[in-house]
């Protein structure tokens, strides 16, 4: 007899699967006018912006590029440029 | 930079979202947003049962998963009944003190779900209902639903010589769910994020069945650019045609204004591909029908 | 404590003793008994599990789904269109390997609608993944539910077990049924106690999407698990009698086997007229006896030819049919002895279905008229105005 197979999975384990190169334009935060709103940590749909103190950046291991972050931002603080490799 | 701007800023509940990073969501999702507001606000003291569709399919291929929660997927039409076995099994167990939320897409709901959600609520069981209503089977590749908005255009309702989209009305779930004589049904919508939180926390609270049925723009369903998806659903308010309004026992108790912001339909149609068909000289008509259903909508909550 | 009570009831007095947390059920005849006693036990407090009325059986299905995941010990019980409508979730809970067990009362599946008992709706669900087991009576069925608990949740095996039991014929049949004591059960059956359930302390995810590379290997662990429950259905078997006395059979049971010549195979309460019928044919000289399939899933092929090496022929009476290939037990039966050095002839008689009456007298004409003939998917009993030319018992 063998143990039925493990057709669960560990919290948060997604993060082995790195997304960002999805990605065609990327988020650059100036960190320039920040009003540490955190609205670009509120609106990622992908939970990749952090930060704090009027300093976030986007993970780009995982940011596939939407951009909501750069267009949401009320004090245009975060440019999206063309991802070139 | 002031003092009093810095002291208002607005503190996520946790570190890290308990819907993470690395799950495969199309980029700009408003339902992957929707789903991580949700959870955020009920934190990690929450059993999430899942119906099929896009949400559980971009967040747990096998090996992994996006969530940090406990968290269950059986079938497309049961996470009602599978959130009800739940919050049973808790309760004979005599652990109170864990939230319960079921959840799903507007196709698992107000659809083929529409039974298990309505045992669900007429039980009054302790359990938060999320609808994620993204108005089509995404997941799928945008055939119509339920709670697909007249004259919208999708897979399987297209337009063309003979048709303008789809030909039924979005169905009045939020009444349907509301009628059960719960003590809260409400809407929300990825477009005001702390209204969003704030209901879920609100929900929670409350004993008993609660619903929320979150509006969740999908860029590739409804052919808008990926960053306007707060937009989009912003515009879905102040336009009427997604009401933001909550319920209790059946009777409207509160109610998100519109007033001067009020903004003509086309400014929301004419983002979204899926209504592009209506912007012809043929479809004045049906234009103007649209303009009615959200005026309808503005009448009937007050929204003025 | 021996009761002179209902099958239901006796199976509702039997779940109680399992202690399960959670049951949903959905009325549908011949059901309702067993669902009716056990809501009874609840409002007389004497039930300790949660009672949900649902919406369907597909939302019983769902919500004793869902208890099982948060870790707790859950029931439902249906037939036939309800089991149907169980269905996708039948094998969703044993993909997700959820201990769940039901009982079916089984019955014939629409059209035309009939309430009466065959096997056709559980023969739906073969391949769903379930221990299947069929009980012989009343006794038997109560017996099969701790039983049915202990082989389901044993950490190796981890699957739904579904009791079969006739409706009707069984569900409403008064009887005396042995109850044992709380103590008694309790000894036996230990609390469910999961490694994996629903858990904000280990906050697992359960229901993953399984990609090409990795849904395969589930499918193998089903099959693996279910050759794996034979040998633990037997152990408990036995365990069960240690403990109470009382043996129906483990994956098989027999009945004047020994020197038997032609053997009858059957599934559930025909068993019990079939006794009566091979206690007179033996009394006419004939070397004749039974064997019961007790587990239909696991399949018990190597039980099967062990006990039928000296075996000439298999006359296999079924209660349900796979149109367009015939008679399901016949055909597996075929299939148990090909390629093997002893291969018994298998007849295959289809009988009972929509709760045709199985008398004695057709059993015994059918046993003296097949001698020496191959048959398959002969019909008992139809009709003589349909009935084709040549049958061998017609009504």
């Amino acid at each position: 007899m063998s143990k039925p197979i493990q057709i669960t999975t560990k919290p948060g384990s997604s993060k082995e699967y790195k997304t960002g190169s999805w990605r065609t334009s990327r988020p650059v935060f100036k960190h320039d006018t920040c009003n540490d709103c955190r609205i670009c940590v509120i609106v990622c749909p992908d939970s990749c912006v952090s930060g704090g103190d009027f300093k976030y950046d986007a993970d780009l291991d995982f940011c596939k590029g939407c951009g909501i972050c750069a267009h949401e931002c009320p004090v245009d603080d975060i440019d999206m440029v063309l991802e070139v490799k | 930079m002031t003092e009093s701007t810095k002291t208002k800023k607005q503190k996520p509940p946790v570190e890290e979202s308990l819907l993470t990073c690395g799950h495969r969501a199309c980029a700009g999702c408003g339902e992957a947003l929707g789903a991580k507001l949700v959870m955020d606000a009920a934190g990690p003291n929450t059993i999430v049962a899942t119906s099929t569709g896009c949400l559980e399919v971009f967040s747990t291929a096998f090996p992994q998963t996006a969530w940090r929660m406990p968290w269950i997927h059986s079938l497309f039409e049961n996470s009602a009944a599978v959130a009800a076995g739940i919050e049973a099994a808790l309760r004979n167990k005599g652990k109170h003190d864990i939230n319960v939320i079921a959840q799903g897409g507007d196709g698992g709901t107000a659809d083929i779900g529409l039974g298990c959600l309505s045992g669900l609520l007429e039980r009054n069981q302790n359990v938060l209902y999320v609808c994620y209503d993204n108005e089509a089977y995404m997941n799928t590749g945008v055939q119509r639903s339920g709670l697909t908005p007249y004259n919208a255009r999708t897979s399987t309702s297209p337009s063309g010589t003979e048709s303008f989209g789809n030909q039924h009305q979005k169905k009045n779930l939020l009444g349907i769910c509301a009628a059960h004589n719960i003590p809260y049904a409400a809407t929300a919508t990825v477009a005001y994020p702390q209204d969003l939180m704030m209901k879920v926390k609100k929900a929670l609270k409350i004993p008993g069945a609660k619903f929320l049925q979150v509006h969740v723009p999908c860029p590739l369903g409804w052919i808008h650019k990926s960053e306007l998806t707060i937009e989009v659903a912003k515009l879905a308010v102040s336009t009427g045609l997604f009401p933001i309004v909550e319920m209790q026992y059946n009777k409207v108790t509160r109610t998100r204004k519109i007033g001067k912001d009020r903004r003509p339909v086309e400014d929301y149609l004419k983002l979204q591909g899926r209504f592009k068909h209506l912007f012809t000289d043929t479809a004045k008509d049906e234009l103007e029908k649209v303009r009615q259903i959200a005026q309808a909508n503005i009448e009937y909550f007050g929204l003025e | 404590m021996k009761m002179m009570i209902e099958g239901s009831m006796g199976v509702a007095y039997m779940v109680m003793r399992c202690r399960p947390n959670v049951i949903a059920a959905y009325p549908i005849t011949p059901q309702t008994h067993i669902v009716e006693d056990l809501s009874q036990f609840k409002a007389d407090g004497e039930l300790s599990g949660e009672f949900i009325n649902v919406e369907s059986e597909f939302g019983a299905a769902s919500v004793v789904l869902g208890a099982q995941a948060a870790g707790a010990r859950a029931y439902s019980a249906t037939t036939s269109q309800g089991l149907l409508l169980m269905g996708e979730v039948l094998f969703n809970m044993a993909g997700m390997r959820l201990p769940v067990v039901i009982t079916v009362a089984n019955r014939a599946i629409s059209a035309p609608i009939s309430i009466w008992n065959d096997h056709s709706d559980a023969m739906v669900m073969r391949d769903s993944g379930w221990i299947m087991l069929f009980a012989e009576d009343n006794q038997e069925a109560a017996d099969m539910h701790p039983q049915a608990y202990k082989i389901g949740e044993n950490p190796e095996i981890m699957l739904p077990v579904m009791i079969n039991m006739d409706g009707f014929i069984l569900t409403h049949a008064v009887e005396t049924v042995d109850i044992p004591s709380q103590k008694e059960v309790d000894e036996f059956l230990p609390p469910y106690k999961p490694e994996e359930y629903l858990n904000v302390e280990n906050p697992l995810t359960f229901g993953n999407l399984a990609e090409p590379q990795w849904y395969m290997e589930t499918r193998y662990k089903l099959q693996e698990t279910q050759e794996d429950a034979k040998a633990l259905i037997e152990k408990i078997a036995d365990e069960y009698k240690g403990k109470f006395g009382r043996y129906h059979g483990g994956l098989i049971d027999t009945y004047r086997m020994d020197d038997a010549e032609r053997v009858f195979v059957a599934m559930g309460s025909i068993i019990g007229t079939l006794k009566d019928v091979v206690d007179d044919l033996r009394a006419r000289g004939e070397k004749v006896g039974i064997l019961k399939i007790r587990s239909f899933r696991p399949f018990p092929k190597e039980k099967i030819r062990e006990v039928c090496g000296h075996v000439k022929e298999l006359l296999v009476l079924e209660k349900a049919i796979s149109f367009g290939l015939g008679g399901v037990l016949q055909e597996e039966l075929r299939s148990t002895f090909y390629g093997q050095k002893h291969q018994p002839k298998v007849l295959g008689f289809v009988l009972g279905l929509g709760g045709r009456d199985i008398p004695p007298k057709s059993l015994i004409k059918l046993y003296e008229v097949s001698k020496g003939k191959e048959i398959s998917n002969e019909f008992v009993d139809l009709r003589p105005e349909v009935a084709p030319k040549g049958s061998l018992v017609t009504l």
